[in-house]
């Protein structure tokens, strides 16, 4: 029955993006609004990335020299692990995780407080493809904008090991640095910037999609918001597996 | 004119809508009225082509919506205005800006034309001064002139309006009442007004069609109302003791203008 309905829900959601991915009734509208989104979904996030990158930067270098005890291990090990850690994983699937609370539930709300106030109607109504209209430049939006928010993601949680070096003593300065430029595999910026697209797609979409289809009031806005955020963390998780597999293997 | 030629519709195999036929004029305002439940907003909806019914025909002009294509039932949507019950502006956009969305989305005004004419469908709506205003600083019932203003943008030939007095105080509700009237027999519309409002009914109701329980119980206008020996749409309509007053009176005095006869019987009270 839960398979059953998951399909139907897959179907429908592919169905949605169809009418998506149409052709703009007016381009100068559709860059108009794109530029809007990358504003609100991508600039309006700056600020949380930078706080949780560079704490989550600080704790991993910690964790890392606390982990690392073995006199067989070099000390600059902490800065590589770190550096590693940022690159495969925190700057691109547990920061969309994070976004996808954020961003995610903004977008379905947004979309679900419009289906349930009769402006999506409205739009119908005088002969606009509403959901290309509305959704498109937020996906469009969010996915240009997500290597902005990566690379500023990578810059800032090295920073913050950095800020650990520099205010403790667990680690030198030199050594973390060090450990920061030794065994780079440039690869794995690339790998992180390629997830982080599909993550971005997938949050953005997700999240129209159940604020798209609400029915009822405020209540179930509530629903699909969390919907949209439970959903697109799950889409996110299995897709990670998936491009771990076929980009690093 | 739009044409309903046997409309069936159904949800979950439970029918709301019964083999109806209706007819709404060019330049007159067409009521659809009934008691909560009976069907009239699906009847709408399925008029303005939100809900697909199983049966029947639907034609705007002799065009039948429900076998049109993508593309011409797009087009024929340019043709239509609508007033949403709850107004359904646009909360990112000023009064302005709502006014002018469907020109620019589909006119090839340049900017200060749209401007001009976005300006002038305010004015018509009485409501100058507000354009930079946000739909939430603004009342309801300026809300709902704002989405008048919105409708009649594009010169539409059909006018949709969903309970347009829901929410708004009796003044008001009139006021919004001659807007509406005043603009279909002005830009000879063909206007369809969903309604349980009495002073609607009795007040603008030139065409009335009585739904109950899925089924066209009675078509007339407000003249042929306090004459009507429908059991049903006397409940309905004169469900009040001040409305049962109001019909007594006039079909005693033979008048007709309901405002009128209301007042008299509120005097004489």
């Amino acid at each position: 029955m839960i398979i059953a309905s998951s399909i139907a829900t897959f179907g429908r959601y592919c169905l949605f993006m169809k009418r998506v991915f149409s052709v703009p009734e007016k381009w100068g509208i559709f860059f108009k609004r794109t530029v809007g989104e990358i504003n609100k979904l991508g600039v309006g996030s700056i600020s949380l990335v930078l706080i949780i990158s560079v704490f989550i930067g600080a704790v991993i270098a910690i964790q890392m020299q606390l982990n690392i005890t073995s006199p067989l291990i070099p000390s600059y090990s902490v800065g590589l692990a770190t550096r590693d850690i940022v690159l495969l994983e925190f700057s691109n699937s547990i920061l969309c995780l994070i976004l996808a609370g954020k961003v995610g539930s903004n977008i379905a709300s947004e979309i679900g407080t419009m289906r349930v106030t009769e402006q999506i109607d409205a739009l119908e109504i005088m002969g606009v493809n509403s959901r290309c209209y509305l959704v498109l430049p937020k996906i469009t939006g969010f996915v240009f904008f997500m290597p902005v928010l990566v690379v500023l993601c990578m810059f800032t949680s090295l920073a913050g090991g950095y800020l650990v070096a520099v205010f403790t003593d667990i680690i030198t300065v030199s050594r973390y640095v060090y450990g920061l430029q030794a065994l780079f595999v440039e690869w794995y910026v690339w790998y992180a910037l390629i997830k982080s697209l599909v993550f971005a797609f997938i949050i953005a979409s997700v999240a129209s999609f159940y604020g798209y289809y609400v029915k009822g009031g405020a209540l179930d806005v509530g629903k699909a918001s969390t919907n949209g955020v439970v959903s697109s963390s799950i889409f996110i998780l299995l897709s990670d597996l998936l491009l771990t597999k076929l980009l690093l293997q | 004119m739009i044409e309903v030629k046997n409309v069936t519709k159904s949800f979950d195999g439970r029918t709301v809508l019964f083999d109806i036929n209706a007819t709404f004029y060019t330049g007159k305002t067409n009521l659809i009225i009934g008691q909560s439940g009976s069907g009239k907003t699906v009847l709408m909806k399925s008029l303005v082509g939100l809900l697909t019914p199983e049966e029947g025909e639907i034609l705007f002009d002799g065009r039948d919506m429900m076998r049109m294509s993508t593309e011409q039932r797009k087009n024929l949507r340019r043709e239509i205005g609508m007033l949403f019950q709850g107004s359904a502006l646009f909360d990112s956009e000023t009064v302005l800006g709502n006014v002018m969305f469907p020109l620019i989305m589909f006119s090839d005004m340049n900017k200060a034309e749209m401007r001009e004419r976005a300006e002038f469908c305010l004015e018509r709506v009485n409501l100058v001064g507000a354009e930079n205003k946000y739909p939430s600083e603004i009342s309801g019932g300026m809300q709902k002139r704002v989405a008048i203003a919105r409708a009649i943008a594009l010169n539409p030939k059909y006018l949709f309006c969903d309970e347009p007095n829901s929410g708004l105080d009796p003044r008001t509700s009139i006021l919004i009442d001659e807007l509406l009237h005043d603009i279909t027999h002005e830009y000879n519309i063909t206007t369809v007004i969903n309604t349980h409002d009495m002073n609607s009914v009795l007040g603008i109701g030139e065409n009335i069609i009585f739904i109950d329980k899925g089924h066209r119980e009675w078509v007339g206008d407000m003249h042929k109302i306090f004459g009507t020996a429908n059991e049903a749409l006397n409940d309905f309509v004169f469900a009040t003791d001040l409305f049962q007053e109001v019909k007594e009176y006039i079909l005693k005095n033979g008048r007709t203008a309901h405002g009128a006869a209301r007042r008299d019987v509120m005097q004489k009270k």
